[in-house]
């Protein structure tokens, strides 16, 4: 026997080895894919931003100071000397107008001489944490409440771009979730009646899928965002936004919930299972679901970029989101102008995080994908 | 007719299959056209598995073995005839009658050892649930008694103990196999089916599984119904041997009788291609070569389905098909079986080759 003993004499960290489940296994593999790791983390981090965005962001999303109207970011600067000759650690200096010689234009430009300290955690705006706690500390901000300090500059009504851009990512990050949750919903029901059941449940489940997948998604999602009426609530108009990219993101969900039950249910150990007189219930629930869910976790992670790049596309298109509601599209359909190009690049900050988003979303569905299968 | 050649005399039969039949309906595609026909996977199967014997089933891939298991444990349901077990009160119970739900009474008494240990086994689950998932949705321990019963089963099966918390990936085959068994013997089963349960072992591995099985069957009076393409193992371990072609039974007799003087042409084909143990003794004949290929169940030839590869065939093979019959106290279908002289093999184990 030994066969039966080879595996006998384990040293401690090889015994906790062969007893870790699915999971334990799937998080050993995860682990060692940096890039994934890391991107899990910043997504974390993005939502934890969305979560606390009042107290992030310097200011509210819609106070405006028309004494700034476009004026070009701040370099947040450490070391100086304020007014009175006070140290400051950390500081950003003010504005003066300039008229530009050549395009006989007024504009803001960087004033060296002028300090306004800058501090964390510092008295500012009063907000609603979660809409219930009310506070007035927020994370960065000018000691001096009224020292303008705009550090990815302002927009045409003089608002301040980076509060702008963190009150958005609850929005845009947020309708990734939502969505997402639709479609798991339709996904995982319709995937897995088309492959548990087979029959004409499934024959109708595929061609419903085939012909949403003819449709082309960009017009079919204008046509459908084109209808919501221009007065509607903007809550609602979010949530219809949000319906109409799921309509989509279900289907390939349901291609791969129904493709895992199909290979399943033939699988000897699902046999087993059901030769055990486990019910059907048990059989699909306790043995079946938990061999795919991290396929799901990763299909999952990997749909959540595709709908924050639609919501974006859509809002920046202007037939998505509107104003008030403030989302990454919103703020970078500002940016569409000519004079956005030459004289307020900084408008297109707002990409930024559109791209780190969706970046690291992939990186981590990516790297879950390949880790969620331990036995390959 | 099929009563009186299934069943032999004397040992009480446990389970008795009549005429099974199992038809695989072609798969309609969209546009309705399929062209596929019919699937006869198994075809007026009759034989009686005897409380306590090892039955072997044998025959080249895609004859029926697998099928004719997945009727008896009730996975696919049968197209026609009978499988009756007698229960543990005596009483002959057709399991093709009864329902999904009634069929559960019986799942703890028939159980199954799979052919492949890594898919039989869920990855996502440790073996204490694997083994005692049938003890816990019958009912048939307390939970907290169940992993006791999962340590001593494990112990039985020759694994530690202590494996039960592991997951299937920390095993290696035999091991898992052994985890397979164990899982199958949780009930005290009557009847455990091994559908080519040692075949993707490595031969010592083999070896010993065959060995442990034989143990097991001794220690729990286990009764076995063997599925195996390897007539060697199926000579190794049991008692008598249903020869199995294209879903039809075309032979059946003792294993020694078998092997020494098979009755039926595609049966001395079979032996013919095993290795000889021992070089030292020669085959008595030459191998034989099978020409052409085994039938498709679905277009299966008129007349005897082994008509276009037997050297033996005539007219009436062509066109009548042979039935299952007694010829000098064996069980064949043949139309020539007493006039064929077929070549059998000398195992190394049998005691006329010792004694040579
Ligand atoms: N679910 C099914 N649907 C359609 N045809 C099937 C199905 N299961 C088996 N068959 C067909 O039935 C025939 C017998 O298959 P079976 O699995 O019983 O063979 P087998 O003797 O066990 O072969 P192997 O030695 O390869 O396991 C084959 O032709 C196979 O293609
Ligand atoms: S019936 Fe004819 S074809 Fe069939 S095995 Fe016998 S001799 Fe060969
Ligand atoms: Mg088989």
């Amino acid at each position: 026997m030994t066969d039966a003993t080879a595996t006998g004499g384990l040293s401690p960290p090889r015994r906790k080895l062969v007893e870790l489940g699915q999971w334990g296994l799937i998080y050993r593999r995860f682990r060692k894919h940096k890039l994934a790791y890391w991107s899990g983390f910043i997504v974390l981090a993005i939502y934890a931003v969305a979560l606390f965005a009042e107290f992030v962001a310097p200011y509210s999303s819609d106070r405006y100071n028309p004494r700034y109207i476009y004026s070009p970011p701040q370099m947040l600067k450490m070391f100086g000397r304020d007014q009175n000759g006070d140290l400051a650690l950390l500081y950003v200096n003010g504005y003066k107008v300039e008229l530009d010689p050549v395009a006989l234009q007024r504009r803001f430009v960087i004033d060296e001489s002028r300090v306004y300290p800058v501090g964390f955690f510092v008295k500012g705006e009063p907000y609603h944490l979660f809409g219930l706690i009310p506070a007035e500390r927020h994370l960065i901000g000018p000691v001096d409440p009224d020292a303008p300090m705009y550090l990815w500059g302002t927009d045409r009504l003089g608002r301040d771009l980076l509060s702008r851009t963190i009150h958005g990512t609850r929005i845009s990050m947020s309708i990734g979730l939502v969505g997402v949750t639709i479609s798991l919903v339709l996904g995982i029901l319709l995937g897995g009646i088309s492959g548990y059941y087979g029959g004409w449940a499934d024959q109708a489940v595929q061609r419903t899928i085939d012909f949403l997948k003819s449709i082309p998604t960009i017009p079919l999602w204008m046509g459908l965002a084109a209808a919501i009426p221009d007065r509607m609530d903007p809550l609602l108009v979010y949530f219809w936004i949000t319906v109409i990219l799921s309509l989509i993101g279900w289907t390939d969900l349901a291609r791969v919930v129904r493709g895992r039950f199909l290979s399943l249910k033939t699988e000897d150990f699902v046999m087993a299972a059901r030769l055990d007189g486990c019910s059907r219930q048990r059989v699909i629930w306790h043995h079946m679901v938990p061999s795919f869910t991290s396929h799901i976790v990763a299909s999952v992670t990997l749909a959540i970029p595709a709908m924050i790049l639609a919501e974006t596309s859509l809002s920046f298109l202007g037939i998505g989101l509107k104003p008030p509601v403030v989302s990454w599209g919103v703020l970078l359909k500002d940016a569409q102008s000519l004079l956005a190009l030459t004289q307020a690049p900084w408008l297109f900050l707002p990409g930024i995080p559109v791209v780190v988003a969706v970046l690291a979303l992939n990186f981590l569905g990516d790297g879950i994908r390949d880790a969620a299968d331990p036995y390959s | 007719m099929a009563e009186a050649i299934g069943s032999a005399a004397g040992a009480q039969s446990l389970l008795e299959l009549r005429d099974v039949a199992k038809v695989f309906a072609p798969r309609t595609t969209f546009f309705g056209r399929g062209k596929s026909r019919p699937v006869r996977a198994v075809d007026g199967v009759s034989f009686d598995i005897r409380a306590g014997e090892t039955l072997g089933v044998v025959g080249e891939s895609g004859c029926g073995k697998s099928t004719v298991t997945r009727c008896i444990l009730g996975i696919h349901e049968v197209s026609s005839g009978t499988i009756r077990y007698r229960d543990r009160d005596g009483r002959m119970i057709d399991l093709t009658a009864l329902s999904e739900h009634e069929r559960l009474a019986y799942c703890t008494d028939l159980r199954i050892v799979f052919q492949d240990p890594q898919a039989s086994l869920n990855p996502r689950l440790p073996v204490i649930d694997i083994v005692g998932e049938v003890l816990k949705v019958n009912h048939l321990l307390p939970r907290s008694e169940i992993e006791g019963r999962v340590r001593e089963l494990l112990q039985r099966v020759g694994l530690r103990p202590e494996y039960a918390r592991r997951y299937p990936h920390a095993f290696s085959g035999g091991e898992r196999q052994r985890v397979g068994i164990a899982r199958a013997l949780a009930t005290n089963p009557r009847l455990v089916i091994l559908d080519e349960a040692v075949s993707a072992l490595d031969v010592s591995v083999r070896a010993q599984t065959l060995n442990l099985l034989k143990d097991l069957q001794q220690e729990f009076g286990l009764t076995y119904l063997f599925v195996s393409h390897d007539l060697s193992v199926i000579e190794y371990i049991c008692d008598r041997v249903v020869v199995m072609y294209v879903g039809q039974i075309v032979e059946i007799a003792n294993a020694a009788d078998l092997f020494a003087r098979p009755m039926h042409p595609y049966t001395e084909a079979l032996l013919s291609a095993l290795p000889v143990p021992d070089p030292a003794f020669k085959r008595r004949g030459r191998r034989i070569h099978l020409p052409g290929e085994v039938a498709d169940p679905a277009n299966r030839p008129a007349g005897c389905s082994f008509h276009p590869r037997c050297r033996f065939a005539t007219e009436r093979c062509k066109a009548e098909t042979p039935a299952l019959r007694s010829v000098a106290g064996r069980t064949v279908a043949c139309h020539h079986a007493e006039d064929l002289a077929l070549q059998g093999v000398n195992m190394g184990s049998s005691p006329e080759v010792q004694h040579a």
